[in-house]
């Protein structure tokens, strides 16, 4: 074991208030070749291909190059995202992704919070995605509970979850848009997600951090005339994305921006742990709906998209043609929507209905202690995860037999996406890096949880 | 040390530190392209856990969650990373994509990760003190005060 690892002993001085120390991009002088290299994206350091010297420039001088800060506060890192580049010119060398800025202990807080209270928590992980945050954390608990959910109930989560996806995949196309320089696409985007919005406000009572799905179930059943909404959502949106696909994909510029830029190899993209759109635009179809079914996606049709050459181009087509695969899940689980219950019936997880609570005293009872201890989980630990709009969303839960988790901890996409951030950007110029942080399409609120 | 494990899982391995860094390494030869996932566990309040005989149990524990596309399976490895100074080897050799994980359980619990590459705090300003999701580590809270409190306007 050797002794050159980094401990955490409080530094006795930063430079200046702001400071992160040791996280910051350091001169080239004072970074270990390991991080260095790191640094310049070198992924493949096994199977043969060690890390090549030429690709990391031991002869450059620091005076030759400059170090500059993009962010935390800059308008197209999405966030509070700060990249720290050393740039050649207008050419990136090395890039430092920073983090932690939006840092608020949501791990920590789960701990306290009851099995009930959880999915209020997790739901604020990925602000774009609240639906899948929530899904994800009430399988892991429905794992460990050992209880089975109704039919409806899964085909509303199913529903839902589709929904989100094209909420979340409209506001990226919104702020890529952006980023490039179309304002039209970004107020466009917004618009159109204004619809899912005001089908999520009718239904969970909230348009962002439902707290709809919840271990059991689902919080309420769809309203009144919702296949009306579903079908008005579905028609608008498809017929939408063809217009949005006349205005972006052949255009020129928008094409000059994104087409060759940033490409990333399969195995580099497996190295980095890179799920999502990201994996998928290198060519492998690995798609968690598809390939390690949950809820009831091995019954709808669907295709998978995937890229050819891992270019941002490549990660735009995956996104425009998932929100036309997603509609088509939606419209099959608005012609085969189940009836029955949408949430378990198990007395365990579900409070009992309110008119019974008026009348019995042990219905009372039993609302009062579901919502003030929370029910108890046999102890033991699961892993699960479900695609979200960015990759795989994963959950690891430990319980210890009480009424709270005993850690909760939540393996979000857009952290390990950011990996590839130093690949992506060597060798880019400084203009492309805004196309690289939009199609990465981090979304900090899950970055730092 | 193996266990069948239902829980959306195929197997959990439990090395001890020596044996783990060659048992992920012998896994990823096996066909799991992917480290999903490395996160720490602080066991403080939970010390009497369900392990298989013959595993020492120790306050921290490493979990790494890998995946393997081609066989479409998920494995668990659980290492007892120990109690008072926890360590093990890192997996950026093998794979680099556990960099930012290990990081985070770095900056957690104070776990340290030999070999890697930059091992500093990620997601907590640099000047922080301790680790914040051990079990000792307070929750933190903001003194309510009613009786000063200044009344509404």
């Amino acid at each position: 074991m050797s002794d050159d690892v980094r401990t955490a002993a409080r530094p006795d001085r930063l430079t200046t208030e702001t400071s992160e120390g040791a996280q910051e991009l350091t001169r080239r002088v004072a970074t270990p070749t390991d991080e260095l290299g790191r640094e310049v994206g070198a992924v493949l350091r096994l199977d043969g291909v060690t890390l090549d010297p030429r690709q990391v420039d031991y002869e450059r001088r620091d005076d030759e190059t400059t170090i500059i800060n993009m962010g935390p506060a800059h308008p197209s890192t999405h966030g509070v995202l700060r990249l720290m580049l050393e740039l050649d010119g207008e050419f990136v060398l090395r890039t430092k992704v920073v983090v932690g800025y939006l840092h608020t202990g949501m791990e920590k807080t789960a701990e306290a919070l009851s099995y009930v209270q959880g999915a209020t928590n997790v739901t604020r992980m990925d602000y774009l995605s609240p639906v899948i945050n929530e899904l994800n954390y009430s399988l892991a608990v429905e794992k460990l509970l050992g209880i089975e959910i109704p039919e409806r109930a899964t085909w509303i989560r199913m529903m839902m979850s589709e929904l989100n996806r094209v909420s979340s995949h409209l506001v990226w196309m919104a702020t890529n848009g952006m980023d490039l320089g179309s304002t039209s696409m970004m107020i466009y985007g917004l618009r159109d997600r204004e619809l899912i919005l005001a089908f999520f406000e009718k239904t969970a009572g909230l348009r962002l951090n439902l707290n709809y799905v919840r271990p059991g179930g689902v919080a309420a059943d769809l309203p009144d005339g919702w296949e009306d909404d579903i079908e008005v959502i579905c028609n608008t949106i498809e017929e939408r994305s063809y217009e949005y696909d006349q205005l972006l994909t052949g255009q020129p510029i928008f094409r000059n921006r994104l087409v060759g830029v940033g490409a990333i190899t399969a195995e580099e993209a497996l190295a980095l742990s890179l799920t999502g759109p990201l994996l998928r635009s290198t060519g492998v179809p690995w798609d968690l709906r598809r390939t390690m079914p949950y809820l009831a996606y091995d019954q709808v049709d669907f295709d998978v998209i995937v890229g050819t050459y891992g270019d941002n181009f490549d990660r735009y087509a995956i996104r425009l043609n998932e929100i036309r695969e997603s509609i088509r899940i939606i419209r099959q689980c608005l012609e085969r929507m189940p009836a029955g219950d949408y949430r378990s019936q198990d007395p365990k997880v579900t409070p009992p209905p309110r008119a019974r609570i008026g009348e019995s005293m042990e219905a009372l009872i039993h609302h009062f202690k579901l919502f003030t201890e929370g029910f108890h989980v046999p102890a033991g630990e699961v892993y699960s995860a479900v695609e979200s709009p960015r990759g795989e969303i994963g959950c690891y839960l430990v319980s210890d037999g009480g009424p709270k988790p005993y850690r909760l901890h939540v393996r979000t996409p857009s952290f390990v996406n950011l990996q590839a951030m130093p690949l992506l950007m060597r060798g880019a110029s400084m203009s492309d890096a805004i196309t690289m942080i939009s199609t990465v399409d981090p979304v900090l609120g899950e970055v730092d949880r | 040390m193996i266990v069948e494990d239902g829980l959306a899982c195929d197997a959990v391995f439990f090395p001890t530190p020596e044996q783990y860094f060659d048992l992920v390494a012998a896994l990823k030869s096996d066909g799991f392209e992917m480290c999903v996932d490395v996160c720490g566990v602080d066991y403080l309040e939970h010390a009497g856990r369900a392990l298989p005989a013959g595993v020492a149990p120790t306050r921290f524990e490493v979990v790494v969650n890998l995946m393997s596309l081609s066989k479409k399976q998920r494995v668990r490895v659980r290492v007892q990373a120990g109690s008072e100074a926890p360590r093990v080897e890192s997996l950026f050799a093998l794979y680099p994509g556990a960099e930012a994980p290990e990081r985070e359980a770095f900056d957690m619990f104070g776990i340290l990760f030999d070999q890697h590459p930059d091992l500093t705090r990620i997601l907590m300003p640099e000047d922080w003190e301790g680790h914040p999701l051990r079990k000792d580590y307070g929750m933190g809270h903001v003194p309510v005060q009613f009786k000063e409190a200044p009344g509404p306007r």
